[in-house]
């Protein structure tokens, strides 16, 4: 299976209806494993019960950037290889991104107030997700804002390339300025920095979020996909009544 | 249920939020797809299909070309 066999609508809801049963079941199956580790996890010698924000907040930041680049490569397929399903995919990314880059936030201020003694600073990593938050909120705005399909897909692609300049500057933020937020302690060279403890219901909870974004975005593309057909059809019968 | 400690508001507040962002998102992209299966089954009820906008092909009468002969000199 080939994503130029996914290039057909017809054959992605046909495909997408036979995965989507499975999908649910094992996103919920991850949920359940990573709620009950959480639940077991030990408190961290440092943080106290306050870690289990974490997993829900790192999970929850990765999404919101995992979202911006699955856009960015969909407006590659839009711009460059003309791929007809391209400008559904960024276009339903976008408000799943949104909602985890807005969990991201708040969750992050909710550990931020017991730990450094503030909800807020403006820190790069803070403040780069924040704009991360605001690229989203434009982009759906930019959506909404054209009614032609084809001409909103062309250029929400186009900010959405610019926007990936924000993806490495979230992720190197820690280490370019002197930043409160702590630096990389999961994907970093060396390897984690996390108990396993802590790490194990971290990752489950990541597999969960990860399949549950997945799970939605399939189901926003059908819709979408739907929503085009509608308005297709609706066009049709404008016009036949007025030829009739 | 687990003793959360002194900061056990922060941590529910976190976990609650969450919920119901992930569940509201949950349902509105649910509820959106549903509405869209709704609408093309109605308009396909209704005979709105999209083979049937294909008008059926008329044979396109045949246009004579002719040609402006040279005049002989």
């Amino acid at each position: 299976m080939s994503l130029i066999d996914l290039a057909n609508p017809s054959r992605f809801l046909a495909l997408t209806a036979r995965a989507l049963p499975w999908l649910a079941a094992a996103t919920v199956l991850a949920f359940a494993i990573g709620i009950s580790q959480v639940y077991l996890a030990p408190d961290d010698y440092q943080q106290g019960a306050t870690v289990k924000i974490m997993f829900i907040h790192v999970p929850a930041a990765w999404l919101g950037i995992f979202a911006w680049i699955v856009m960015s490569v969909a407006a590659l397929g839009t711009l460059v290889w003309r791929h007809p399903l391209a400008d559904v995919a960024a276009k339903t990314a976008a408000p799943i991104g949104a909602t985890f880059t807005f969990l991201a936030l708040v969750t992050g201020s909710l550990w931020g107030k017991p730990m450094w003694g503030t909800y807020w600073v403006w820190d790069a990593r803070l403040t780069s997700m924040l704009v991360l938050f605001l690229l989203y909120l434009g982009l759906i705005a930019l959506w909404q804002s054209i009614e032609e399909p084809g001409r909103a897909g062309r250029a929400a692609a186009i900010l959405a390339l610019v926007g990936f300049v924000n993806v490495p500057i979230i992720k190197f933020s820690v280490d370019w300025w002197n930043t409160l937020h702590q630096p990389a302690s999961i994907l970093r060279t060396g390897g984690p920095t996390i108990d396993p403890s802590l790490l194990t219901p971290l990752f489950v909870m990541a597999v969960g979020f990860t399949l549950l974004f997945v799970l939605l975005h399939l189901i926003a593309m059908r819709a979408e996909i739907l929503r085009r057909r509608v308005h297709a059809l609706r066009q049709v019968h404008v016009e036949r009544a007025a030829a009739a | 249920m687990p003793d959360l400690g002194p900061h056990a508001a922060f941590i529910w507040a976190a976990y609650t939020v969450t919920f119901v962002a992930v569940a509201g998102l949950v349902g509105l992209i649910v509820q959106d797809d549903r509405r869209q299966r709704q609408l093309l089954a109605d308009l396909e009820r209704q005979g709105i299909t999209r083979r049937s906008a294909k008008p059926a092909a008329k044979p396109k009468p045949v246009e004579k070309k002719t040609r402006a002969r040279k005049a002989k000199p």
